[in-house]
């Protein structure tokens, strides 16, 4: 009984890391149908903005505000990726709307090139960033034990995609997103700037990219290669979740996060996977468009 | 057709490039010969890639896979053949008593070519089957490549007892009794792989040029009006993406023999989209442009990555960039620009969507 | 000439037979249990407020949207309701869609030989030649399209209206039994519609014909049958003439704008 709670903490934990990181790709992807395989080195741009935060705050605070240096860090790593976001958007993306496949080819290397900047500017070998001593240690509930790190990113996770479905559900900038979104030339007649919408959602989905960053932080340390590490998994999650679906890309990335751990759990690593991807693909026989797909009349 | 103009057409320039390819070798030394042979292993595998996404419009990011599968199968055989039955290093470390018996079945070298291009045209298949069918998304399948690059590797890394893990294989030492390390053997090999080169080329041209190469190209332009014609598109996707996974595995077959070095780093994530840069580069859907590509992305990877490795990732990165963003026609259409202008040509719109047009219906 | 003798002769053979055909996207019901039949060799015509669900009822027959309920056959006895799109179209059901849908990377004379009919197949398409049949057959199609003089070159650089032809051409290469039709005099000039038109009574010696259409001068002279549908449902069928004389489809047409609402 232990033994199956703490792995469906496990899987919630490892899937709540996805989901931070496939909400920002919901965004990209879902919404504005653009493959950012960039979208790691972004997750690596905020955690690299935490290292940043933290090293200021042991160089120039007194030491009883370290603690306190993780709640600055999820804004500055927000901000950081979100601007990186724009200017890859600004600068790359704009030209290869309606493309995807371009896309994903060019902001491959725009990838290339951040991870390379980071490696010139912080070194190719990773760095630790300490937790918080709020944060480390373990909640015991029954016996079992629970990391703080873990529970904090659940929390952090959820606070997101509340804030996630508020801001596309209920305010009017979401509205004018969701309008470009689903009919552009219409929502451009009515007097929506498309290409402001464009530049903002693409820099919102990349500053989700820098949150998950911050987040990886506290589980291990981190390198210039650190996102790569999860962006396949997460572009996973969104194909699994279905396209322009909030709710799916929850489920799914809760779903992956779960079996995968439940996985290796019963056979090992590299198996695990190796299953995981099989049951992917079958389960894409079943709903080829995900678990959510709104049904259209339309030849494409 | 006159001489001059037979020279312009693809044919004729192919045909060029293999005769400088074939005296190359008596200007340049053992090294470098070596080298461009491997450079023209990859030229194959970049035309089976071309089919698939320049012709038919489908993004395979799992070609690394497939020209790996290739390399390893015909590693094996060789590993074997050079330790005369006796068990490589790295299954003694890891407590191995007697070969497996996937080795022992890959030491037979029928047996091992077989399987280098069936097991990738296998596998190839088996995804595609379980993809098209059910039309799930172009960008999704390509997703699913890259997935299966992530799967493969991490199998190979972890199954080290009989893959030798992240070390890969190399003691590639003796083929039919003729040693690797020989610049004969080594020069052979290169003329090898100018013939597979050849043969592959002319069959993909013959393919692209008959009707089914306009199904093809059909099927990128409008997949789904093709099927109201009364076509099994799905089945057509299959097919061409197996084939194309064949032609990978052959590639690599070859290329492990004239490297004598298979790791996992080397048929992961990266080399595989790099693949299809080359293919972008040269130009999609021509064929003939992707030979360049491959040929000149692994020139300026060869001797530039070694000295400026820094500034070398940073160009690549740039590369793939204003290549697709700016020149979705590759080199090849720079080519057909400056012939345009010296012919006035009228058409000319619909020639230059054609670099994007295997990204329309994703 | 001789097969509208035989018409009135004999019995209509029924070509199609659609019973309470369903369909929903979402909450929102497309078709509601629309029966629908015709005879070979007619041509009839489909009207209605935008929304009415005349496209797709097209959609429905050549497969691209699946029914929720109801039952479809075609000929004797071939029922679509689990076919795929390429089997439907194997069997002689064409469509021609409302925007031009062709090939552009393909020239005008590929596309043609692509739509042929023809073993469809990976293997026989592998060992396809153009034989000297299938060379007569693309020239004559050309010839009706007018566009013999443009076969060698790109699709995608045709004209709008030259895409709307060499469309038909491929779905005539088809050599459907049953052609549908969308809006295909959508973007014509008066002249390209009277050439549309003489093209239908031209197709309708080989096959028979659904047309989508909301030109009623265009229906009125070129309509055996027509049938009126409103919000997924039948609302009359009958010749032009009765059609006009019913209560039902003027109040559609001319008195609510309820009915425009739900487009």
């Amino acid at each position: 009984m232990e033994g199956i709670i703490s792995q469906l903490f496990n899987g919630i934990s490892l899937g709540s890391i996805l989901l931070l990181i496939a909400l920002g790709l919901a965004i990209t992807f879902g919404l504005m149908n653009v493959i950012n395989m960039a979208h790691g080195e972004l997750i690596m741009i905020g955690a690299y903005a935490t290292y940043v935060v933290q090293s200021l705050f042991i160089d120039y605070l007194p030491e009883s505000m370290f603690n306190w240096y993780f709640i600055l860090a999820v804004p500055a790593a927000f901000l950081t990726a979100a601007l990186i976001g724009w200017l890859l958007e600004w600068t790359v993306i704009r030209h290869l709307y309606g493309r995807p496949l371009d896309s994903l080819l060019a902001t491959f290397g725009a990838g290339l090139i951040l991870q390379q900047a980071a490696r010139s500017i912080f070194g190719a070998p990773n760095v630790g960033v300490q937790s918080p001593a709020l944060l480390s240690g373990a909640v015991e509930i029954f016996s079992i034990s629970f990391p703080k790190s873990r529970i904090f990113i659940i929390l952090l996770v959820t606070a997101c995609v509340l804030f996630m479905f508020y801001y596309f559900y209920k305010t009017s900038n979401g509205r004018r997103i969701r309008a470009v979104m689903q009919n552009r030339d219409m929502a451009s007649s009515v007097g929506i700037s498309t290409r402001q919408v464009d530049s903002t959602t693409f820099a919102l989905g990349a500053g989700f990219a820098g949150i998950a960053g911050m987040a990886l932080t506290l589980i291990g340390p981190i390198g210039p290669t650190l996102g790569t590490a999860y962006i396949i998994d997460a572009f996973m999650v969104v194909v699994v979740g279905g396209v322009g679906m909030l709710l799916g890309t929850v489920i799914a990335a809760l779903g992956i996060g779960v079996f995968n751990t439940g996985f290796e759990y019963f056979t090992n690593a590299s198996m695990g996977r190796v299953l995981l991807f099989a049951v992917i693909i079958l389960f894409l026989q079943w709903r080829p468009n995900g678990l959510f797909n709104l049904s259209t009349r339309k030849l494409d | 057709m006159g001489l001059s103009k037979w020279i312009g057409t693809k044919q004729g320039i192919f045909i060029v490039l293999l005769v400088l390819l074939a005296v190359l070798p008596l200007i340049l030394n053992d090294f470098h010969t070596n080298l461009l042979g491997r450079y023209l292993a990859f030229a194959i595998l970049v035309i089976g890639l071309d089919l698939v996404w320049g012709y038919t419009g489908i993004l395979s990011l799992g070609h690394g896979i497939f020209f790996g599968l290739g390399a390893y199968i015909m590693a094996i055989y060789v590993t074997t053949e050079s330790s005369g039955g006796a068990l490589p290093d790295f299954m003694m470390w890891s407590g191995m008593t007697e070969l497996p018996f996937l080795w022992e079945l890959l030491s037979n070298p029928v047996a091992a070519i077989l399987l280098g291009i069936l097991l990738p045209m296998a596998i190839a298949s088996l995804l595609g089957f379980f993809t098209f069918r059910n039309r799930i998304k172009g960008v999704y399948f390509t997703i699913l490549t890259q997935a299966l690059v992530l799967v493969t590797v991490t199998l190979i890394v972890s199954q080290q007892r009989y893959t030798g893990g992240s070390d890969g294989l190399s003691g590639l030492s003796t083929m039919f009794g003729f040693s690797l390390s020989s610049p004969q053997t080594q020069l052979f090999l290169y003329f090898l792989t100018l013939v597979v080169l050849a043969a592959v080329f002319y069959f993909c041209f013959k393919l692209v040029n008959s009707r089914f190469g306009k199904v093809l190209i059909a099927i990128r332009d409008g997949e789904n009006r093709l099927r109201f014609s009364g076509y099994n598109t799905a089945y057509y996707k299959m097919v061409v993406f197996t084939l194309s996974a064949g032609i990978a595995g052959l590639a690599g077959m070859l290329y492990v023999l004239q490297i004598r070095i298979i790791t996992p780093t080397m048929i992961d994530i990266i080399p595989s989209i790099e693949m299809a840069l080359w293919v972008a580069i040269g130009g999609r859907g021509t064929l003939l442009g992707p030979i360049f590509g491959a040929i000149l992305a692994n020139v300026g990877t060869t001797f530039f990555s070694e000295n400026y490795p820094e500034l070398w990732t940073y160009f690549i990165g740039l590369v793939f960039i204003v290549v697709i963003v700016f020149l979705p026609g590759g080199l090849m259409s720079i080519g057909n620009k400056l012939k345009r202008k010296r012919r006035g040509s009228d058409h000319e719109e619909a020639e230059q969507q054609a670099g994007s047009a295997a990204d329309k219906h994703s | 000439m001789k097969k509208q003798n035989n018409k009135q002769d004999q019995p209509l053979t029924s070509i199609l037979k659609c019973r309470d055909v369903l369909v929903k996207f979402g909450d929102f019901t497309a078709l509601d249990r629309f029966s629908f039949g015709m005879a070979d060799k007619e041509i009839h015509f489909l009207i209605g407020p935008n929304g009415a669900g005349k496209t797709t009822f097209l959609d429905v027959l050549c497969g691209l949207t699946k029914m929720s309920d109801g039952s479809i056959t075609f000929q004797k006895n071939y029922s679509i309701d689990d076919k795929k799109e390429f089997e439907i179209a194997r069997k002689g059901i064409g469509r021609k869609f409302q925007a031009p849908s062709i090939f552009p990377h393909l020239t005008v004379q590929e596309n043609l030989e692509v739509a042929m009919k023809q073993e469809k197949g990976v293997f026989s398409m592998l060992r396809a030649k153009m034989t000297k049949k299938q060379k007569e057959k693309i020239d004559r199609q050309l010839e009706i399209i007018g566009l013999a003089g443009k076969r060698d070159i790109l699709a995608g650089g045709l004209s709008h209206g030259q895409k709307q032809w060499l469309e038909i051409g491929m779905v005539m290469m088809q050599e459907p039994e049953l052609l549908l039709l969308d809006e295909p005099i959508a973007g014509m000039t008066e002249e390209e519609e009277e050439k549309t038109g003489s093209l239908l009574r031209e197709l309708k010696q080989d096959c028979s014909l659904i047309v989508v259409e909301h030109d009623m001068d265009f229906v009125r002279e070129y309509a055996e049958k027509v049938t009126v549908m409103h919000e997924g449902t039948l609302l009359s069928e009958g010749t032009m003439e009765e059609i006009q004389q019913n209560d039902k489809v003027r109040e559609v047409y001319l008195g609510s704008k309820g009915a425009d609402a739900h487009a």
